[in-house]
């Protein structure tokens, strides 16, 4: 292994590497049954927030997809619609371009003046169940999520697991074990803490970063939360940009979630799932 | 006109109240929009709830520029004349078509109900109300937004005219097309929910609802209904069958 790694990493992947023997691939920085911790497995409240929050995230992708398919046309600013320039428009469903509209009628005699035209285009709409869809498992998310944090701050989880230590949040760290993991060389599974650096930073970026953005660009949306807190729509710049922001941290969070099954699949697929279901 | 009963805020609160109390409790007198059973049907239920347990009362929708106004599609019904669109009804159509004739002078907006004084409106009556006008955003359900100049009476005041029972619990709209649609009294009475008969400086063209549509500012943009023909105050939750949201598959409450 030509990585720099923290000692206990180093030690605890020779120790993978050298025996079968689950006893031996338990993280050796943490004593036999610390809080939180089981050995060489995750604590059952990560294990139940994580197939809990893998559903929601799921759910919410096949719910949106069906919801963007609606209206595939992206926009910046407070309002955007099929009259009014897109940033850019998504190739799918047979709503793409559709231009089925009558001739438009300008409201003011002066040029440019806003128009109105009536849509004769029967559009391809799923949104009665793919809107109540998306806000059910909105809720799952929302909830399990937010005792995931009260119990990640709580126990230590994410102090001693998930957040980067301070020698690892220089960019050559992180450079060095993205070329490595490019390279297909990483460390047999532990099943669990500790983590790589990579490992760490996606972790954190997901749960600190992307998912609380997918919820606050979700409710930046929503008439009845944005009369009542405008600053949520405000500070994107309006409902139509945290629209598109919502869109850009969903297809992030989907090439997330596509690494982490492939390294799920290639790091020892038995282990991490036995680590993440029995969690041992 | 002095109205006889003031529908205050508090009664708008203890409707709140009694609503997430009717969540907890069930039965009782049909205080929530009903579930079915279904799982998608509880989720809007729970997002109803919170919201309006969670949510400041009161506030008003963001007011924007004359600056600010967008083009805006006119979507669903664009004229319930047309027996070619999809919630054409054969007797209110054609209906529709000999008021659009005569400039809608012969129209008459009906309030029943729990009301103590039920009657009807012409459109020279909502003009006679103090008029409300707001520059406001639509959010349509699809994705879409637009920005708009509404000019109307606020629903609030029309109901108090016709004299709306402390016991009202539910505003439903009857449109002239095969569309109805309801609110609570929260949203029926906030100060932006006006029944809007002008858009943008003219009167409101047949595309977005004339004579008179509803507009909501605190739900998307389904719940603002077009052509409106009647108002039926109810003290229960009233699903309005194959007219209303719920049988059609669609959440009644689209605060979100």
């Amino acid at each position: 292994m030509a990585r720099d790694l923290p000692a206990g990493a180093l030690a605890s992947q020779q120790a993978a590497m050298a025996s079968a023997d689950p006893a031996a691939i338990r993280p050796p920085s943490t004593p036999p049954g610390a809080v939180g911790l089981p050995r060489g497995g995750h604590a059952r409240w990560v294990r139940l927030s994580h197939w809990i929050v893998a559903m929601s995230v799921l759910t919410l992708a096949v719910s949106g997809f069906v919801i963007l398919m609606a209206h595939p046309r992206l926009y910046w600013g407070v309002a955007g619609n099929d009259l009014t320039p897109a940033l850019f428009e998504l190739p799918i469903t047979r709503n793409y371009r559709h231009g089925g509209w009558e001739k438009s009628v300008a409201f003011y005699p002066q040029t440019p003046s806003p128009v109105s035209a009536s849509r004769t285009y029967d559009i391809f709409n799923e949104n009665s169940w793919g809107r109540s869809l998306h806000f059910l498992a909105g809720w799952f998310l929302a909830l399990t999520g937010t005792a995931y944090l009260v119990a990640g701050i709580h126990s230590g989880h994410f102090r001693r697991h998930l957040l980067p230590g301070a020698d690892e949040r220089t960019g050559q760290r992180a450079w060095q074990d993205l070329v490595s993991h490019l390279q297909f060389k990483f460390a047999p599974t532990t099943g669990g803490p500790p983590y790589g650096i990579l490992q760490k930073w996606s972790y954190a970026g997901v749960v600190f970063l992307a998912l609380p953005l997918m919820i606050v660009t979700g409710l930046a949306m929503s008439p009845a939360i944005t009369v009542a807190y405008p600053f949520l729509s405000g500070m994107f710049g309006g409902s139509q940009s945290a629209r598109t922001i919502h869109f850009f941290v969903f297809a992030a969070l989907t090439l997330f979630l596509v690494v982490h099954v492939l390294m799920v699949v290639l790091s020892g697929f038995r282990r991490q799932m036995r680590a993440m279901t029995i969690g041992t | 006109m002095k109205a006889k009963q003031i529908v205050t805020t508090r009664r708008a609160l203890m409707t709140g109240l009694a609503s997430a109390g009717g969540l907890l409790l069930g039965g009782c007198s049909k205080p929530l929009p009903p579930t079915y059973g279904n799982v998608l049907r509880m989720g809007d239920l729970l997002t109803y709830t919170a919201h309006r347990l969670l949510l400041p009362r009161e506030r008003l929708a963001k007011e924007y520029a004359h600056g600010d106004i967008t083009s805006i599609p006119a979507v669903g019904t664009t004229n319930p004349a047309d027996s070619h669109q999809q919630a054409f009804n054969a007797e209110n159509g054609p209906a529709y078509e000999r008021l659009q004739a005569g400039g809608f002078t012969d129209y008459r907006l009906s309030i029943t109900g729990r009301v103590s004084r039920p009657g009807s409106y012409s459109l020279a009556d909502l003009k006679r109300f103090p008029a409300r006008t707001q520059i406001t955003k639509h959010t349509c359900e699809e994705g879409w937004s637009a920005i708009a100049e509404w000019t109307g009476v606020p629903l609030r005041n029309v109901l108090e005219s016709a004299g709306i029972l402390p016991s009202a619990r539910f505003v439903n709209f009857f449109a002239f097309d095969d569309v109805a649609d309801g609110l609570d009294m929260l949203d029926a009475l906030h100060p932006q929910t006006i029944l809007a008969y002008g858009m943008n400086g003219r009167d409101l063209p047949v595309p977005h609802g004339a004579p008179v549509r509803l507009r909501v500012e605190t739900q998307v943009g389904y719940k603002s209904t077009k052509y409106v023909q009647r108002i039926v105050v109810k003290d229960e939750f009233d699903d309005l069958g194959k007219l209303g949201d719920l049988q059609n598959g669609w959440a009644w409450y689209a605060g979100i």
